[in-house]
């Protein structure tokens, strides 16, 4: 869980360019770090990528809010590949 | 009711200096920027030299992020609008934005992103294609993005016309500013194509000089053993004002916008008209357009590209355009230094043309060692040149036969 955060914090610090005390569990992707309906997307497919996920169902991605919402969901993907 | 437009604010990023200071002073005093290669292993390359931009970090105009999201050739576009918004003391809120427009286009636009997007679709498949791929491509973004920075809320749009686009996007705005539908347009153009494709494209069409043993020596327009052009990038970009607007608030004038013509070759998709005709008609429609007659021409800053029929058909043109008038003015080109910055070409040698009737001094055609019967006239070889010049013309001439010409005086009340 922790491992996931901070790989989670680091791809978001990359692509959203803040600072990395900022990316907390409870931070909102749009409206505490700033990004716009792009960045989300190209945030989850970097996140497939970086965590070898399938493809987020757009259902799903649309329940991603917070930081915590992303770590949340590849852990329990994680989960279900095992 | 017509207005008159003036240039108050210039802003470049070239392959010779990222500022106007910087870049006018290595003009006039002849230095080339061109060199081998640094982006991409050119070794299956027939041309391994370009004019690159030099020490260029898009952090000194804009954020990471911001940054992230733009195609090379934007960030020129935003480095070079915010110099320029910033020479001209243009303060978005001490004016009407809503009569602030933006002009600015490219040749080809993000090609940078389209090649790096496609190789990863190609290799990881289609989900894995950046979502900031079509608006970071299209050749449109560069007036998308300067407008979203500066706040400008007027007339937007952009102009893509190859190697004209700079010229086009200048004298379309300034036509605009003319008319009344705007009181400033922040214009110009703006590219980055030193890549694979871009090598490979215009490699295989031999627009490209193959001189690479004498990369300095390898742009020489208008010189007998010139054998194409080399590859520039950068971006040039001017505020034009209405002369009441510029006036009003006390902005500094470096020179007027007094015509624009366009023309059409309709003959082919590469090769210049070989009677000069488009060429002839687009200067004779910009000198018209001014009010000028052809004598009062003191200096054309030429498109000169150093490829055999452009400067060959070009200098026909002038020929048939002033007739022994073309004899007695100088022509110049910026080229043979900065190479060939395609759609932003035309932006960055209008300030050059504005600098020339400003100082008074002719930026030399450098490495003309060998004349050309088909190119006899005074083409200022190698050393600047004292000189008052009271009017003067801008010719780019653009793959598909597009042709513009813009005049610039120098500013009398």
């Amino acid at each position: 869980m922790a491992d996931t955060f901070n790989r989670v914090k680091e791809l978001i610090v990359e692509h959203l360019d803040v600072k990395p005390e900022e990316v907390t569990l409870e931070a909102g992707i749009k409206d505490d770090l700033g990004a716009d309906s792009l960045d989300v997307v190209d945030l989850i497919l970097n996140l497939e990528q970086e965590f070898d996920l399938d493809q987020i169902e757009e259902e799903d991605s649309e329940k991603i809010v917070t930081v915590g919402d992303i770590v949340t969901y590849i852990e329990k993907q994680k989960q279900e590949q095992k | 009711m017509s207005h008159r437009v003036v240039i108050t604010g210039m802003g470049v990023i070239t392959p010779i200096g990222n500022d106007v200071t910087t870049f006018w002073e290595n003009l006039v005093n002849g230095k080339s920027g061109v060199g081998y290669v640094t982006q991409f292993d050119t070794t299956d390359y027939s041309v391994k030299i370009a004019a690159e931009v030099k020490d260029f970090d898009p952090k000194d105009f804009m954020d990471r992020k911001e940054a992230r999201r733009m195609d090379r050739y934007t960030q020129f576009a935003i480095a070079a609008s915010k110099m320029a918004i910033e020479d001209a003391s243009l303060k978005m809120d001490e004016v009407d934005a809503t009569r602030v427009g933006v002009y600015i286009g490219s040749g080809i636009g993000g090609l940078g992103t389209f090649e790096q997007q496609h190789k990863t679709l190609l290799e990881k498949g289609p989900r894995r294609v950046s979502p900031f791929t079509i608006p970071m491509m299209i050749a449109n973004m560069a007036s998308g993005q300067v407008s979203i920075m500066s706040g400008a809320k007027g007339p937007n749009s952009s102009a893509i016309s190859a190697c004209a686009t700079g010229t086009h996007s200048i004298g379309d705005a300034f036509k605009i500013i003319q008319r009344g539908d705007a009181d400033a347009m922040i214009a110009g153009g703006a590219e980055a194509t030193i890549l694979p494709m871009g090598f490979a494209g215009f490699g295989n069409a031999h627009a490209l000089s193959t001189r690479n043993d004498d990369p300095q020596g390898a742009s020489r327009p208008f010189d007998k053993e010139r054998n194409g052009f080399v590859m520039g990038e950068g971006a040039g970009i001017v505020i034009l004002e209405s002369l009441e607007h510029a006036k009003a608030r006390g902005a500094n004038i470096v020179a007027e916008v007094v015509g624009y013509g366009m023309t059409g070759d309709a003959y082919h998709i590469t090769h210049p008209d070989p009677q000069g005709d488009g060429g002839t008609r687009c200067m004779l429609a910009a000198i018209n357009d001014a009010g000028l007659d052809p004598t009062e021409i003191d200096y054309i800053n030429a498109h000169g590209t150093s490829t055999e029929i452009n400067d060959k058909f070009e200098t026909m043109a002038v020929k048939k355009t002033f007739g022994d008038h073309a004899y007695r003015l100088a022509i110049s080109s910026n080229k043979s230094m900065i190479g060939h910055l395609l759609g932003a070409a035309g932006g960055v040698e209008a300030i050059a043309t504005a600098l020339t009737i400003r100082d008074g001094v002719i930026p030399p055609t450098i490495n003309y060692e060998f004349p050309d019967p088909d190119c006899d006239l005074d083409y200022v070889p190698n050393e600047a040149r004292k000189a008052k010049v009271r009017a003067a013309i801008s010719n780019s001439l653009g793959f598909g036969g597009h042709n513009a010409t813009l005049a610039l005086r120098a500013f009398e009340q």
